[in-house]
């Protein structure tokens, strides 16, 4: 069948598996909701210090709920021998990964952005800078999904990879961290954000064209 | 090249484990209508040469041709299938999920799915999900790939595995029709073939030092 047929393909099949295991994929989602809601309770009641960090605890918490949603990628099809069978494909096995990984961020990323704004709310983030927390969640999500598929396809075939893929992932995490809080931050005061939410775009398309390639490889790798 | 009949070759293949020599200078050439059956003992290098072969593994020294060419992705991958130790299917999925994916990721072969069902009596199954099915249906399952994607090479590492009497001879029934129309297989079996109409040729990996 046609190219595009098998990436559609990959991403119903992914989605229906998301929706058939639903506890393993809420797991990232209820951890984000959690850690920013304790916050609060571990600050006090110091309105102006919450608010103030705000950007960045919202942010650091949908990097840590992005990287324990990273394992489920590959984790199963590699124990099954799906992913055996989809690197046998004779459809390029970068544009299958891409796939993949656009359904995971289907399944991640986006309820991450979809609660985001009324968490930032809950802290107390002025509403102007609202807009700018889901555009920074839109455009660096998908880098954390893009980015971890290259650790988790490295990785994929030790059996106890996960202290390896933090020690591989995060470094790469830091540009978008770094870049969505202060644009988040900003916005809050009232100040332009085009340059870092500019940034952001560029990262992320830099990822979309250049994550695949290697995550290919490194699955090629794993499965030996 | 449709009607030249495919053959696969290797070449001075040889295959090192943790310091040890699996096997060495390995030489074979498998054409269609031929079934090409890998024998020796647990630990010999059976699964290893078959991934190999797949290109899951790259050989230590040696190639593999592909009618003639070095296996190059896609224009051998179109051309084989492969059914390993592990079913590969998903265990959250329906039968005909799983075999729609699979048909996705390969090309349109002789069979629809519902046909290919049928042949490895699964038919009525389609809706299941594979999590309730049992080992040897599973690997009934996982065989019927076979039929529904276009392919000449066959790759088998154990296809008897967990099935019955009945399942035995149902997938040699299946894989003398395969090897007939002018395909071919290369598989490991613990399992004698009773196959007296085939051409097989056997490799005794044990020996092959």
């Amino acid at each position: 069948m046609s190219l595009n047929q098998a990436f559609l393909a990959i991403i119903r099949r992914d989605l229906i598996l998301a929706f058939r295991r639903r506890s393993e994929i809420a797991n990232p989602i209820f951890f984000f909701i959690l850690v920013v809601t304790l916050f609060p309770l571990g600050v006090g009641a110091q309105p102006k210090l919450l608010q103030a960090m705000a950007p960045g605890v919202i942010w650091v918490s949908a990097l840590l709920a992005a990287m324990l949603s990273l394992d489920s990628l590959f984790r199963s099809d590699f124990d099954d021998g799906s992913l055996e069978q989809m690197l046998l494909s004779s459809h390029p096995v970068a544009v299958l990964v891409l796939a993949k990984i656009f359904a995971h961020w289907l399944v991640t990323g986006l309820p991450l952005m979809m609660v985001a704004p009324l968490l930032g709310l809950f802290l107390g983030l002025p509403e102007q800078a609202l807009a700018t927390l889901v555009m920074t969640l839109l455009l660096g999500t998908p880098v954390l999904s893009l980015i971890g598929a290259i650790g988790v396809a490295l990785t994929v075939g030790l059996r106890r990879g996960g202290m390896i893929l933090s020690l591989l992932v995060l470094p790469l995490y830091i540009p978008v961290l770094i870049f969505a809080s202060n644009a988040v931050d900003m916005a809050a005061t009232g100040m332009p954000v085009s340059a870092q939410l500019n940034i952001l775009a560029s990262i992320f398309f830099l990822s979309l064209v250049l994550a695949p390639i290697p995550t290919a490889s490194a699955l090629k790798m794993s499965i030996n | 090249m449709d009607n030249q009949l495919p053959t696969l070759q290797a070449a001075s293949l040889s295959c090192i484990r943790d310091d040890r020599v699996l096997f060495s200078s390995l030489d074979f050439s498998v054409h269609g209508h031929q079934i090409l059956l890998l024998e020796g003992q647990n630990g010999c290098g059976k699964t290893s040469l078959l991934r190999i072969l797949c290109g899951f593994r790259e050989p230590d020294a040696g190639v593999v041709l592909w009618c003639g060419n070095p296996c190059h992705r896609s224009a051998f991958y179109q051309d084989m299938a492969y059914v390993g130790h592990m079913d590969g299917v998903k265990k959250e999925l329906s039968v005909a999920e799983n075999l729609n994916i699979s048909l996705a990721l390969g090309s349109q072969g002789a069979m629809t799915v519902d046909q290919a069902l049928e042949k490895v009596r699964l038919a009525g199954y389609e809706d299941t999900l594979v999590h309730s099915l049992s080992a040897g249906q599973k690997r009934r399952l996982s065989l019927a790939r076979l039929l529904i994607t276009k392919n000449k090479l066959w790759i088998l590492d154990e296809p008897f595995t967990s099935l019955d009497k009945q399942g035995i001879k149902l997938i040699e029934s299946i894989m003398l029709e395969h090897v007939q129309a002018g395909g071919m297989i290369v598989m490991t079996s613990h399992h004698d073939l009773a196959m007296p109409s085939a051409d097989i040729q056997r490799i005794n990996l044990s020996q092959c030092h």
